[in-house]
């Protein structure tokens, strides 16, 4: 066998390799490592939570839902309209995607918008004893994340304006959808820790 | 033969990395090439090496008489904590990435790293935070003074009230070797996932490789817990939160699981590739085929899984519960099955091989002969009697060092010595690299292994003075660390002058198999470049009629060509 192809190279595979498929699983890697930051802080929040012989600073007894579930709920429904954006990207509807990624954009801000708000009408500050702290930690740590997505999409859906840059793949758009399913994911389980947990 | 499918999306591109320039300035560029990042990251390490052994030094020297005279006890607690850093953080963690930076590429046959512009900006964030970490050395108050683990309350007291201390500028400088460490860890985990060269199965790649895979990944699940505990710490030292501020109603301890959930499989992120190297190396110099290829294999795996849920045996002396002691104590000692699988797998290899006494393979042996003792301690510290005993004393201290330095480190060097010739195209002088390996022997033994005694009688660590009692234990100990100085002057010696005019190095000067051997010493920019081998077995076939590629002929004709 050795000597059939001992004048050729045709099983040696070239070296030079694009790294479209490369950087979606480094991607994902990334996610799961960033994830752990996040683990660490829920599990940080369930033991003080448990042990702290005071939990909420002195005055209050509990924190408002109302308004940060309207939040939520605007925030896990852009999960669903970031997946029809990227459904018309495969689809080759560039127009489709660009009006559908800006609504998630538009979705993603409102929620930074509620979380201002929100911040801006408590009554407890960074510094109020250890839910002080964790509440101002762990909502800013995740609204980082969402400010950080809102970018990334900007970046995106300005990118979709260079001719021919979707021809080929998708990667970037679907790292940022992934991303932004990854930050809302990571809300649910913050949003269940700090609000329904009372 | 199996024809391999390759994905449409693999098609030549036109220049994919920009070339640097060619000659040295090309290691003081942002340059994307794995093997110049690796270089940049070894050098760099060893340069902190000397400084962390100076600080080392010093607080041996502190220690060389029982009263504190040389330095005033604030001091000797910088003193330490720095020792323990810069070597951690600033040595060993750059070090490993460089071997792994050099080494992954040619061995699994990949032109270079996934992602040679993350490479290079994880190895450029090592000067970084370097000179953040040096810099706490100039601020008023020192630099942080609690120790490598930064417990609170200490580390968060901020005695000066001061913005800028330096427990904060080491709390930035962690972060940033996290953050560097993270993006190491992505680039190697995709990078052996994905660019395996055809026919290279997971069972047939080189433990190295395995064991690689296995600490990065480790390394991916791990270090953001520490980070997440560092912000925290962060934010309680400068924003004045109460996270682990029990006045606040905060839990110290907290703290603590955060960090060792990390750090102790920290340990393991450093020793596995040195088990690489071990296993790597064994059957090179032992002419015989790696004794049970799989169980080593599957054992690193073994070791990251297990090493995630011992985290507590650091901490069985700070009022954790008896059901978590006992819990760790048992998780802690089943540790040493898979490390036992490993070292009865090399001793195996060892056993009738024909053994050439070079300078890598004796830095092998010494670290297998003082793993072997550091793990037998290891096993003592887990058992919860023991270490409620002999915790915070020397003796832990002798046990972290014998694996370290006397394991990790020798370790290090023996990879150093064996894949000089491959990066550098020199040869080493093996009689300088002989002495180097005496005088490192000897002085790390002096040192370390006294002290054991010195921890029994309870001598406790961290402090400047002690009871006359352990006198004699210190003065040998201290002796074996300054031998361990004088050590670095033939390696520097050996690695300078090789590098400069040395003998040039054929393709394979050891006679091991492995791709990286099939490459031309120094490999070119890209490796195998559009010739990449299919491999057919794993590369451990010495003395066996089993062909490690397809066409190995072709490739070693090749490797001799000048490029």
């Amino acid at each position: 066998m050795l000597s059939e192809n001992k004048n050729t190279t045709i099983n040696h595979v070239p070296g030079h390799v694009k790294h479209d498929g490369h950087n979606m699983t480094g991607f994902i890697i990334f996610l799961c490592s960033e994830s752990i930051i996040f683990f660490a802080f829920f599990v940080g929040y369930g033991i003080l939570k448990v042990t702290a012989p005071v939990w909420y600073p002195e005055g209050i007894d509990g924190i408002a839902v109302k308004e940060p579930l309207i939040n939520t709920i605007i925030l896990v429904s852009s999960s669903f309209v970031i997946y029809f954006a990227e459904k018309s990207l495969h689809k080759k509807n560039l127009w489709g995607f660009r009006g559908i990624w800006f609504i998630t954009m538009l979705m993603g801000s409102y929620f930074v918008y509620g979380q201002y708000i929100e911040w801006s009408e408590l009554s407890f500050s960074l510094q109020s004893g250890v839910f002080g702290g964790m509440f101002y930690l762990l909502t800013g740590f995740h609204g980082l994340h969402v400010i950080t997505g809102i970018l990334l999409m900007g970046l995106m859906l300005y990118r979709s304006f260079l001719p021919n840059n979707y021809k080929g793949g998708e990667m970037g758009v679907e790292s940022v959808s992934l991303f932004w399913h990854f930050v809302d994911v990571i809300w649910i389980i913050l949003f269940v820790l700090i609000y329904l947990w009372q | 033969m199996t024809i391999i499918n390759y994905d449409q999306r693999l098609v030549k591109s036109k220049n994919p990395y920009p070339k640097g320039p060619n000659d040295w300035k090309r290691f003081f560029s942002f340059n994307t090439d794995a093997k110049v990042i690796g270089i940049q990251y070894i050098v760099t390490a060893l340069f902190f090496l000397l400084l962390g052994g100076l600080l080392g030094m010093l607080v041996r020297g502190e220690l060389i008489t029982p009263p504190s005279d040389l330095f005033d006890p604030t001091v000797y607690n910088g003193l330490y904590t720095m020792h323990g850093t810069v070597m951690l953080f600033l040595f060993l963690f750059p070090m490993l990435s460089g071997l792994t930076n050099l080494l992954v590429p040619p061995m699994i046959g990949a032109p270079d790293m996934a992602f040679p512009k993350l490479n290079a900006l994880a190895f450029w964030l090592v000067p970084v935070f370097s000179i953040i970490l040096l810099l706490s050395f100039f601020v008023p108050g020192g630099p942080a003074s609690s120790g490598w683990w930064s417990y609170p309350p200490i580390s968060i007291q901020n005695p000066l009230g001061k913005m800028i201390n330096g427990e904060m500028l080491w709390i930035t400088a962690i972060s940033l070797s996290g953050i560097s460490s993270i993006m190491g860890a992505v680039n190697f985990v995709t990078t052996i996932i994905r660019m395996r060269a055809p026919g290279m199965g997971f069972f047939k790649m080189p433990i190295f490789i395995w064991t690689v895979l296995a600490a990065q990944l480790l390394q991916l699940l791990g270090l953001p817990a520490l980070t997440g505990g560092a912000i925290m710490l962060f934010f309680d030292l400068t924003f004045g939160t109460s996270f682990f501020r029990i006045e606040g109603g905060g839990d110290p301890v907290l703290f603590q699981h955060f960090f060792w959930f990390y750090s102790h499989p920290a340990v393991y992120v450093m020793v596995l590739p040195v088990f690489g190297i071990f296993s790597e190396l064994f059957p090179v110099y032992a002419r015989k085929p790696l004794f049970g290829y799989k169980f080593v294999a599957v054992a690193s795996f073994g070791i990251t899984i297990l090493s995630l849920v011992v985290w507590v045996h650091h901490m069985f002396y700070t009022g954790t519960p008896m059901w978590m002691r006992n819990l760790f104590m048992f998780t802690t000692m089943l540790i040493a099955v898979p490390t036992g699988v490993k070292v009865f797998a090399w001793i195996a290899t060892l056993w009738g091989g024909n053994l050439r006494l070079s300078t890598p393979m004796l830095f092998c042996l010494g670290g297998l002969f003082n793993f072997i003792f550091g793990g037998i301690t290891g096993v003592m510290l887990a058992t919860v009697p023991v270490d409620i005993h002999v915790g915070n004393t020397y003796f832990v201290v002798a046990h972290f060092h014998y694996i370290i330095f006397n394991t990790i480190a020798f370790g290090i060097f023996a990879g150093i010595y064996h894949w000089f010739p491959k990066f550098t195209g020199r040869m080493f002088y093996e009689g300088l690299g002989k002495v180097h390996f005496a005088l490192t022997f000897v002085g790390a033994t002096l040192n370390w292994l006294p002290l054991h005694w010195a921890g029994l009688l309870g001598m406790p660590r961290r402090v400047a003075s002690y009871d006359p009692e352990f006198a004699i234990w210190n003065v040998i100990a201290s002796i074996g660390a300054f031998i361990l100085g004088v050590a670095s002057i033939p390696f520097i010696l050996n690695m300078v002058s090789s590098w400069v005019r040395g003998k040039s190095a054929p393709p394979n000067p050891w006679k091991a198999i492995g791709l990286e051997w099939l490459l031309p010493s120094p490999p070119p920019h890209e490796n195998f470049e559009d010739d990449i081998p299919t491999v057919l077995n794993e590369p451990y076939c010495y003395g066996l009629d089993k062909p490690f590629v397809q066409d190995e002929q072709f490739y070693i004709e090749k490797s001799f060509k000048k490029h």
